[in-house]
């Protein structure tokens, strides 16, 4: 069938891009389901982590596989610092005040980037950044590839950790029952602030990912952090199984959209998906009661 | 509740009306005319948000609902200005009446209300921006006509009035909710919800009676905007900038009160101008400002200027030495 | 005997396999004190909250005046005259004692200056009324514990569904907060209370209800029900009724 050369590649794609967005859902419901707040400065954190990775290769010649080594613990100390000495405080532990909080982060984020670097846009042109591989039904880009493995590795790298470390288990445990967490003993402020450093880590992660093949201005971080919300709704927020499912899944459904719809309604349509989903399941396909 | 008495309200009006009087410069009543019209969209703000409880992150949905229905009908319909301006604010209302009742009826709270809020904002942000009735991405400009009869006018004194006017009619509809049952009902749900409904308060109801108010007086902002700089597009009707302004000016100027919103404002706009002296005309300074006030009054003035307002009154009268015996309690 | 007021038929609750309430029957008679004991997870708040409409039943019915009142929401119910005590209490801390009684009285009363005028009044009654302009969050936990009871008694309630209400006080405290409860039945209220406090339930109850493991155990006057042995073993675990009155005495 004709069709059939135009569907598998975008589908595959779909799945590459997918993968991308399930990292970024994944740190957005690692906060979530430990913390129990929703990250509103998720978007700014990545588009600053883009920033960053931008740099690192315009001024320092780093490349992004490189970068991730160096930005990944940057921006995890970054997350950290964040959640312990501004949210955390700030809050006083109201929910009110966090959702707070957490949007003047966002509003000073993206603005400084803003303000500092104007708003064009900017791309990072590398060696391989146009390199195609062949797989005969399809040609799927290499950094897109590279990108889908290394987020298979991270998505295992944080199983591990949740699984194996103590503080994997103390971030379970103070996920299940914070005062219970608390009363045996667990720095609960340490826990909360280690969790909110590596979904700031994994945004680092995803940026190095995405600026082979993506373009750089103060508000592209929004556009993914939609994205992002969307799949962590979907896929049940706190579920980390929940938000891989639902990044590919709406990876191929954008790709495969996108192919008949184009795109700005594509972006609408993401826009009513999360609207949907919000108003009839906000728990999600996975996840814990709203 | 208490809050300040009808006298107060009028008094307060009345000097602020007089401001015309002292200053020719055109520039100052600008400011003040710019920052009446977000005091008036804080006000809206403040009713779902302040007494409410509830706090929209996507207020740009109504200030820009008013602003481009009461443009559109003017430019594509021929409609008289004033006409075209009240049913720019009946337009918010119904879609502040819309989401919430689809965001209370799916009991949506919280984080969960503010994500929805903020989604229905950008939805409509990009779908102006693609559709022609909005002029798409170019926007929609009003006509110069600069008739009373137009709601445009030769000099900046009578906008500035006008505004004071919606302004003042704001002040008036929160007072009365803060002396209603309906208040009453508004401020045991935002305290408790469970605790009210177990006394008979259906939380549904009042939050979206309280929704539709406060979408109302955010659409004659967005609705004064149009008549008064003449232009409006995506970015300006629905963008994150009032959404931010909408909230920031009754947090800071004193959450859940009824001058809270003009404080705000005045100390919010005053920021501005002066990041603007400072900073120079880049984009992004004022809004970076913003963010920082916001985080500080969060974490140290919770109750914004008005809370130190009333700190420092209450310190002032413990320390006079002539003051009244303290009542036992 | 006269139709009760409340009359609670087979209600059922499953939380996924597990049943809090098991096919639960009782009726409440006007104008009387009925008390629901049994011991902690026993699923007496559970069928408050079915009661109260908070949550709406696996199975059976409740009626109210002999009308169906199963699942309808609490804030109809209030309006019906059915009003509850929360066992944590709730109360609108950013307000005064007298702001939050005034919600409850808002209920049949429009106007402020109505609602903060029968405030003051039913706050007299329960003992706020020095209290009325300190704000709730000041209170003592007998303070707050009052605050439930006037709120609640200033919607006009006939039918207060009391949920520990004596809970955190100390026995001064007690011995004051039971002579007010028992006035209320002189002012025609109907009064259905959890309590965990038997000295209360002793000097108030006109019938008791012993809920165990979801399942209604036994009913009767308070001095029948606490010298039954399965009540007294639903408590303090299997044998215990034997091993008390083979120490000599027959009373908890």
């Amino acid at each position: 069938m004709a069709a059939h050369h135009i569907l598998l590649p975008a589908v595959l794609n779909g799945l590459l891009t997918g993968a991308v967005y399930a990292l970024v859902a994944l740190g957005l419901t690692l906060i979530y389901g430990v913390l129990h707040i929703v990250n509103f400065a998720h978007g700014a954190l990545l588009t600053a982590a883009l920033f960053a990775a931008f740099f690192a290769h315009r001024l320092l010649g780093l490349d992004p596989y490189l970068a991730i080594f160096v930005l990944t613990p940057l921006f995890f100390l970054l997350g950290y610092g964040l959640q312990r000495f501004v949210i955390g405080p700030a809050a006083h532990g109201e929910d009110r005040n966090i959702l707070l909080v957490t949007l003047g982060l966002a509003v000073i984020i993206e603005n400084a980037l803003l303000f500092a670097f104007r708003a064009d846009t900017r791309t990072v042109n590398l060696p391989y950044g146009f390199e195609v591989l062949d797989l005969g039904v399809a040609f799927l880009a290499v950094p897109r590839v590279i990108g889908f493995c290394v987020v298979l590795i991270v998505a295992l790298a944080l199983w591990l950790i949740l699984n194996l470390t103590d503080t994997g288990k103390a971030m379970r445990a103070v996920a299940k029952e914070k005062l219970g967490a608390e009363l045996s003993g667990i720095d609960v402020g340490h826990i909360y602030a280690v969790t909110f450093g590596l979904g700031t880590a994994c945004l680092a992660i995803a940026a190095c990912l995405l600026i082979p093949t993506y373009y750089v201005n103060p508000h592209v971080g929004n556009a993914f952090v939609l994205v992002a919300f969307t799949i962590v709704v979907l896929g049940g927020m706190g579920s980390v199984a929940g938000s891989l499912i639902g990044g590919l899944f709406v990876g191929v459904i954008e790709s495969v959209s996108g192919l008949y719809l184009g795109e700005s309604l594509g972006q609408m349509g993401i826009f009513l998906i999360f609207i949907v989903v919000l108003l009839f399941r906000p728990s999600g396909l996975f996840g814990e009661r709203a | 509740m208490s809050g300040p008495s009808m006298a107060r309200i009028l008094l307060v009006v009345a000097l602020l009306a007089t401001a015309p009087m002292f200053t020719a410069s055109n520039a100052v009543l600008n400011f003040l005319t710019v920052t009446l019209m977000i005091a008036l969209v804080a006000q809206g703000w403040n009713v779902l948000g302040g007494y409410g409880g509830q706090y929209s992150f996507g207020h740009a949905a109504f200030f820009g609902t008013g602003a481009y229905v009461t443009a559109i009908l003017q430019v594509r319909y021929g409609a008289n200005a004033w006409a075209a301006f009240v049913v720019g604010i009946a337009g918010a209302a119904l879609v502040g009446a819309v989401i919430g009742a689809l965001a209370f009826r799916s009991g949506l709270k919280g984080s969960y209300f503010a994500l929805v809020t903020l989604a229905f904002a950008e939805l409509l942000r990009i779908l102006a921006s693609v559709t022609t009735i909005t002029g798409a991405g170019v926007g929609t400009l009003v006509a110069l006509d600069l008739r009373p009869q137009a709601f445009q006018f030769q000099s900046r004194a009578p906008f500035y009035w006008i505004v004071l006017a919606l302004f003042a009619v704001s002040l008036i509809v929160v007072r009365m909710i803060e002396q209603s049952r309906f208040g009453a009902w508004l401020v045991a749900v935002r305290e408790n919800e469970d605790a009210a409904k177990a006394l008979g308060i259906n939380p549904s109801q009042v939050k979206l009676g309280a929704m539709t108010i406060s979408a109302a007086i955010a659409g004659a902002g967005g609705g004064f905007y149009v008549q008064y700089f003449l232009f409006i597009d995506s970015g300006i009707a629905y963008g994150p900038w009032i959404s931010i302004e909408a909230l920031l000016a009754p947090i800071v100027g004193g959450i859940g009160t009824v001058f809270g919103p003009l404080l705000g404002a005045l100390v919010v706009k005053a920021l501005g101008e002066m990041t603007m002296l400072l900073g120079g005309d880049a984009p992004g300074l004022d809004l970076v400002i913003y963010g920082c006030v916001l985080i500080l009054i969060v974490a140290f003035a919770p109750n914004g200027v008005a809370g130190l307002l009333l700190k420092a009154r209450q310190r002032l009268t413990l320390l006079n030495p002539l003051r009244p015996e303290r009542p036992h309690g | 005997m006269a139709e009760p007021l409340v009359r609670v038929d087979g209600v059922s609750k499953h939380f996924g396999g597990l049943a809090a309430v098991d096919n639960v029957s009782l009726s409440v008679q006007s104008g009387r004190i009925t008390a629901l004991i049994g011991p902690n997870g026993a699923g007496k708040t559970t069928l408050f909250a079915m009661i109260s409409g908070f949550l709406p039943p696996s199975a059976g019915r409740i009626f109210h005046r002999g009308e169906e009142i199963t699942g309808v929401p609490p804030y109809r119910l209030a309006r019906r005259g059915i009003a509850r005590t929360f066992q944590i209490v709730r109360p609108f801390a950013g307000l005064t004692v007298h702001e939050n009684i005034a919600i409850g009285a808002h209920l049949s009363r429009r106007a402020r200056a109505d609602a903060l005028e029968a405030a003051a009044q039913v706050a007299h009654l329960v003992g706020l009324g020095e209290l009325l302009d300190k704000t709730a969050a000041s209170l003592t936990v007998a303070g707050r514990k009052r605050l439930e009871l006037a709120r609640a008694l200033a919607t006009g309630a006939t039918l207060l569904l009391l949920d520990e209400v004596l809970a955190g006080l100390n026995p001064s405290e007690i011995v004051t907060m039971v002579p007010t409860i028992r006035a209320l039945t002189g002012r025609g209220i109907t009064i259905l209370m959890i309590e965990h406090v038997m000295q209360a339930v002793m000097s108030l109850a006109q019938h008791v209800y012993v809920l165990a493991e979801g399942r209604i155990l036994t009913e009767g006057s308070p001095q029948a029900v606490v010298g039954d042995a399965r009540v007294i073993e639903a408590y303090l675990g299997q044998g215990a009724a034997a091993r008390l009155s083979a120490a000599g005495g027959g009373h908890v």
